[in-house]
């Protein structure tokens, strides 16, 4: 469920820009007015808004917040304002440029988007940087990441709800061997969660706990240390319950020492729209403390604000 | 017609690609019993004399006539679908059909547009209830898997952009797993794989030209040693040939179901392609108009289908 606020009156697209024009000109720039317009369109209003923009005043309104803004609220900003396939595109990219801790958002993307919008996310990587998202990866990632991450990001799972019960019986039953020999990278582990349709892989892990005891995850973390079974574990969490996911990733963000800013930014962004509200409840239940209060502790000034207009904290 | 001749005109009808259903017609149908006898009596190729003295069709023969009989009405059935519902209808049965196969699905995966073959994924997901990787990964095992996997999971980027530095060291990377052939087979190398199945067409072809002038082999030439990567380089590279040799082994005498099945499949996929190219390419590299060939080697309402669906490239 999306915390995105809408007024109920949405003002013209031609006073939007008007507004933020406004907001640009003069000395300074007026943080508080482009939230207001912009923290508070979804993705369809600000798609025009930048058509309009670029159309009325001749510049990528892009651009114009790149000139205009700076750092945390910047980036916030400029991740919000791209339309959701554009950002997908712009995430994976940025992580395929960084080190080994990156491969987790090419993870998240490729697992917790539905296979449309990971459709439409490589194509819009092919518009924005002439290549194949799987060619980046692929060339970016190496051993068991690349093995992993490569069918990931390729995968364009059937969505329906049908699952084979015997399949799911047989294939715990694989992965259940591979973990106990310690096989984490094996073929047939990677082929069931890179391959099957998501209800199958539910249906899997249900039969694994029933049959051997222990959630699948729990017994994948025999090596507390190593990267590439914590990578592993966050892939099953994404594809099963993905609030929980994101719900973790967030605490991590906010209780790091200094607070890791692109995390909760990348999160709040790309599931304001989605399912934000399930994940603030999944972060009340968890952490016994409202996200907003957390946010609210952990960030300040306008970055702060865009953040909590995004997760549903005040008006329209 | 004397009756000699007319039942080696039959033979012939029955015998090849397709069926002259003309000729069976204006010849069978007006057999009396004795000629039909003789026909029996003297066509051992499909009559066999049984113990209690009767001449008995070949069980074989019929179940191979039920098909030929079939090419035509599948060649319809192939023309009037969608493309998507044919390529995933091609791919399920080719995997069906096992190892001999996959070359079609190599061919799906590789020829195809980024579109065409995305199309193709949708299609299966709506006929067969899976995503195409998730049966392709479940049933194929051993060295073919990654490959086909990887290939069919593609969606590549379609743009002329190419970088020739990334090029030059992928074209490295491709001659020196070749060489180590040996050592290890080159399809079941990660990096072959990467390059084959995320790489561009635009910039395989870079790299397939590059390695020409830097090796002074064509690749395929030199992937004699494992057919899956040599179907795959030329695919990519060369759809043109590579449809040409399909259409070849097609028409070969003695070649088994699976390589004539090729002649329908591929001109019914080019048709509105690039079977020009392919046409133009066949009678460069055999000598032999195609059209020529299909006349010779074919029969009947088939023969004929093909020759109008190759027409209608000029």
């Amino acid at each position: 469920m999306s915390t995105l606020t809408v007024p109920p009156q949405v003002p013209s697209v031609a006073e939007d820009c008007e507004q933020l024009r406004k907001a640009f000109g003069g000395w300074g720039t007026n943080e508080g007015l482009i939230i207001s317009v912009l923290a508070h369109r979804n993705a369809d209003q600000r798609k025009l808004i930048r058509q309009t923009y670029a159309e009325t005043y001749g510049e990528d309104l892009l651009k114009v917040l790149d000139k205009e803004l700076s750092n945390d609220f910047e980036r916030v900003v400029l991740l919000w304002t791209l339309e959701p396939a554009e950002r997908d595109a712009y995430l994976a990219n940025e992580a395929t440029k960084k080190w080994t801790s990156s491969n987790q958002v090419l993870m998240e993307i490729a697992s917790t988007r539905s296979s449309r919008q990971l459709l439409l996310a490589r194509q819009a990587y092919h518009v924005r940087f002439k290549r194949s998202i799987e060619e980046d990866v692929a060339y970016h990632t190496t051993g068991d990441f690349r093995k992993l991450l490569l069918p990931l990001v390729s995968s364009y799972r059937y969505e329906g709800d049908e699952v084979n019960m015997n399949l799911a019986k047989s294939e715990a039953k694989i992965l259940h061997e591979k973990i106990s020999q310690k096989a984490y990278n094996h073929d047939d582990l990677i082929r069931v969660l890179a391959t099957r349709s998501k209800a199958q892989i539910n249906a899997t892990l249900n039969h694994y706990k029933n049959e051997f005891g222990n959630d699948m995850n729990k017994d994948l973390k025999r090596d507390p240390k190593d990267e590439y079974l914590a990578l592993l574990r966050a892939t099953v969490k994404c594809l099963t319950c993905p609030e929980r996911y994101f719900e973790k990733v967030l605490r991590l963000a906010i209780n790091k020492r200094g607070t890791d800013e692109g995390a909760l930014s990348r999160v709040v962004t790309t599931r304001a729209e989605v399912d934000m509200k399930i994940i603030k409840d999944q972060y009340q239940k968890r952490n016994s403390v409202p996200l907003e209060c957390a946010i609210d502790k952990d960030t300040g000034g306008d970055y702060e604000k865009m953040l909590l207009a995004l997760v549903g904290h005040g008006d329209a | 017609m004397a009756l000699e001749d007319e039942l080696q005109a039959v033979t012939k009808a029955l015998s090849g690609i397709g069926i002259d259903e003309n000729l069976l017609i204006s010849a069978l149908g007006k057999w009396n019993p004795v000629e039909r006898k003789s026909f029996r009596k003297e066509t051992s190729q499909f009559f066999l004399k049984d113990d209690r003295h009767f001449e008995r069709w070949d069980d074989q023969q019929v179940k191979l006539l039920k098909r030929e009989f079939l090419r035509f009405k599948n060649a319809m059935v192939l023309w009037t679908m969608h493309p998507w519902e044919r390529d995933a209808r091609l791919a399920k049965e080719a995997l069906r059909d096992g190892p001999q196969s996959y070359g079609i699905i190599i061919e799906i995966a590789c020829t195809r547009s980024s579109e065409e073959l995305l199309g193709a994924r949708r299609a299966y997901h709506s006929l067969f209830d899976h995503s195409i990787e998730e049966d392709l990964a479940y049933h194929i095992n051993g060295s073919d898997r990654k490959l086909l996997v990887g290939l069919v999971s593609s969606y590549r980027y379609e743009g002329p952009r190419v970088n020739v530095e990334t090029a030059q060291i992928e074209s490295q990377t491709l001659h020196t797993a070749i060489k180590n052939a040996h050592k290890k087979k080159p399809k079941e190398d990660e990096d072959v794989v990467r390059i084959l199945a995320t790489r561009s067409k635009a910039h395989l072809k870079t790299i397939f030209n590059i390695y020409k002038e830097t090796y002074g082999h064509n690749i395929h030439d030199e992937l004699e040693v494992d057919s899956r990567l040599e179907e795959a380089v030329l695919c990519l590279g060369n759809p043109v040939t590579y449809f040409s040799k399909a259409l070849d082994e097609a028409l070969k005498s003695g070649s088994d179901e699976n390589t004539k099945e090729a002649l329908t499949r591929v001109t019914v996929t080019r048709c509105d392609y690039d079977i020009k190219e392919i046409k133009e390419e066949y009678n460069r590299h055999f000598g032999v108009p195609l059209c020529k060939s299909i006349e010779d080697k074919t029969h009947g309402n088939y023969k004929h289908f093909l020759l109008t669906l190759l027409a209608r490239g000029d």
